[in-house]
């Protein structure tokens, strides 16, 4: 195979790996701003995840279970986040950053036992079984949980598009005081829909413990998380330009590896910004001054 | 994230423990016990460099008559001199090892200017009688020949005769590691390469992840690594078919098929000498190094892969090595982009001290260091 056919398919098979936790993450942080709050704790809840269920699947063999629990254990920090910046004068940002160091602090306080041992992991689809070449299979073998990913991001675009639900959550987060005019339970919309992107977060974390690099250590998100926050506003809020984010992120990230193996060997380094270059170079040319971003919630700010 | 080094036990205590001693005068000297203290990078189940040095110290902590204090995680900035302060303020240690590379300089040699009367010993620094204060000094292991037996008995398993390096950072013993594994799997077949991907960072699971995948779509089908825990590497490569050689620990378990042999520390036998002579009130040496033959590395046994003309071949090369004075590097070998790196008539042993300032990769390795 020629180098390009390399990297493509490396890229390829980079993106469908390594985009499913930026996925997750974003989707969860896209509903949390949606209505009208941010959730830097993402990250915390991920790595929590990762643990979470990494020792489920290993205590108990399942690693579906292992999902389930990551999940539930984000439902409960993100539903910590939710109850407490639900108080006057809490400010968002600086409890999410508390909620992320809970978050690592305890995945690497619990998860210390489980560093050494060797869980049940997730199985792949194979759909790369027509292919006689072994990259291109493995490219496509793909994770049930990227598919759920998927099928959540379209679920969620409906269900912000038409259905009652969805209107209520926009408009929590455009307008505070039309929500309360119309008589809706602001913090408790928001309450849930923290909880519930949490919950999602915490599959992500799952992604990566079970799925993909598919081992719980404590270096095992390195800032994952955080570019949720960047990754929403480069989806402009919109749950199905968060997979297009999320992939961009993904095929980014495998350049720097793949340039390696076929030889052009200068400058990792530059490459492994790739995907923070890419983010930097599209927020520069969308965002113009005295100009709020098209699609940002009303009500969302980092001042509150 | 490395925000949980913003307060970490340790600095709280030594806040709360430093106010104390100050109202009581003097502190008492501690019995007859000899404290030494252990800082490692990463934690210390790793699968990797950091295991390898935990398990050294907990045999360590039988010793009779020594005290051992640890703490992980530990990250390269000023929060390595704080850690080293608190081991010497409050527990008392009178020999320190802070094991990663990056707390040599300037960390753990300012810390020696400060507290002339406690020992301290790096691993892997490169300690210079000159310029340096006599209470420091670095030990090392040349791991390099176990890199070059793994690099032969990798050249027997690999069918593609593309073999892979999932290196961290393009620093001296690193490139050490990639030039043996290559010299080792060339001296058997010199039509073989050797694929280096740098991650850039000692702990990087998806990079390493990545990079493995990638040199297995590549066609490399034999991989050995030098990053902190090798689990991730070691694993994907199994999953993806591909026979891998260890590296810092034994890692066969991860990868019960493929797994052929690995390079592994031996550190007990450096500390237990260390904390003999600090037991006796001597200074251990300053400038200590050993290798397969001082038996401060090991090879791991061999996997169910390795075939019999591969073992007989390391074998072989393995008794040339505990003689002595055996030498990889030999006078005029070029390195991958044509210059000579060692110069004609010169040969470069693995005590060589040119090898330590290594920053080239030698002919059959593809990549490049910067």
């Amino acid at each position: 195979m020629d180098a390009i056919g390399t990297v493509l398919v490396a890229m390829l098979g980079g993106a469908l790996r390594v985009s499913t936790p930026f996925l997750f993450v974003s989707l969860g942080e896209c509903l949390t701003e949606r209505a009208g709050r941010i959730n830097l704790g993402n990250e915390g809840v991920m790595v929590l995840g990762a643990m979470v269920a990494y020792a489920t699947s290993y205590e108990t063999g399942s690693p579906w279970l292992g999902v389930l629990a990551a999940a539930g254990a984000g439902l409960l920090l993100g539903g910590l986040h939710g109850a407490i910046c639900g108080l006057a004068k809490v400010n968002d940002v600086a409890m999410g950053i508390a909620i992320m160091l809970a978050g690592t602090g305890i995945a690497f306080f619990f998860g210390k036992p489980y560093v050494q041992p060797s869980a049940t992991l997730l199985p792949a689809i194979p759909f790369g079984f027509w292919s006689s070449s072994p990259q291109l299979k493995n490219a496509l073998a793909v994770s049930p949980l990227f598919l759920l990913g998927l099928a959540t991001a379209f679920a969620m675009a409906w269900m912000f598009r038409a259905t009652r639900l969805g209107l209520r959550v926009r408009i929590v987060g455009e307008s505070e005081d039309a929500a309360r005019a119309l008589g809706l339970p602001v913090n408790r919309t928001r309450f849930f829909a923290t909880a519930t992107g949490s919950a999602l977060a915490g599959i992500g974390g799952a992604f990566l413990s079970l799925v993909y690099p598919a081992s719980w250590n404590e270096g095992l998100s390195s800032g994952q998380g955080l570019m949720a926050v960047a990754l929403v506003v480069f989806a402009r809020w919109n749950p199905v330009h968060c997979i297009t984010a999320a992939l961009l992120f993904g095929a980014a990230g495998a350049l720097g590896p793949s340039l390696q193996t076929v030889g052009i060997t200068w400058g990792y380094y530059l490459f492994y910004a790739a995907p923070y270059v890419v983010t930097l170079a599209i927020l520069i040319a969308t965002v113009r001054p005295g100009r709020t971003l098209r699609g940002m919630p009303g009500e969302l700010s980092i001042g509150r | 994230m490395s925000s949980n080094n913003l307060f970490s036990r340790r600095t709280l205590l030594a806040g709360s423990g430093l106010a104390l001693p100050a109202l009581l005068g003097p502190r008492q000297a501690q019995a007859a016990d000899t404290t030494i203290g252990f800082i490692y990078v990463g934690p210390k189940d790793d699968y990797g460099y950091n295991q390898a040095h935990a398990e050294a110290a907990a045999l360590l902590k039988r010793m009779p008559g020594i005290k051992v204090v640890e703490e992980e995680k530990v990250a390269e900035t000023a929060d390595v001199e704080r850690t080293m302060e608190s081991m010497v303020q409050l527990d008392g240690a009178k020999l320190l090892f802070p094991t990663s590379f990056g707390y040599f300089d300037p960390y753990m040699l300012r810390q020696a200017a400060k507290y002339p009367r406690v020992q301290y010993r790096h691993c892997g620094g490169l300690w210079d009688r000159t310029k340096h204060p006599m209470n420091a000094g670095s030990y090392f292991g040349y791991i390099g020949m176990g890199q070059y037996l793994n690099g032969i008995v990798a050249a027997h398993a690999t069918k593609t005769k593309k073999l892979g390096f999932v290196a961290a950072k393009p620093i001296p013993q690193v490139l050490i590691n990639v030039n043996s594994f290559a010299m080792g799997a060339r001296s058997v077949d010199p039509s073989i390469t050797v694929q280096v991907i740098f991650t850039g960072e000692w702990s990087m699971p998806v990079k390493e992840a990545e990079a493995t995948n990638s040199m297995a779509d590549q066609g490399v089908d034999v991989v050995t690594c030098h990053v902190d825990g090798p689990k991730v590497v070691v694993e994907t490569a199994e999953r993806r078919g591909m026979f891998t050689c260890g590296y810092h620990a034994d890692q066969s378990k991860l990868a019960p098929r493929g797994y052929l042999t690995g390079a592994e520390w031996n550190w007990i036998k450096v500390y237990e000498d260390f904390a003999t002579k600090a037991k006796a009130g001597h200074a251990p040496g300053n400038f200590v190094r050993g290798g397969l033959a001082e038996g401060f590395v090991k090879m791991s046994p061999y996997g169910p892969a390795v075939s019999d003309a591969g073992k007989a071949r390391a074998e072989a090369a393995k008794a040339e090595i505990m003689k002595g004075g055996f030498a990889v590097f030999r006078g005029g070998l070029k390195d991958n982009k044509g210059n000579v790196v060692v110069p004609v008539g010169k040969n470069y042993a693995e005590t060589a001290i040119e090898l330590e300032s290594t920053s080239w990769l030698v002919e059959g390795v593809i990549g490049s260091t910067s």
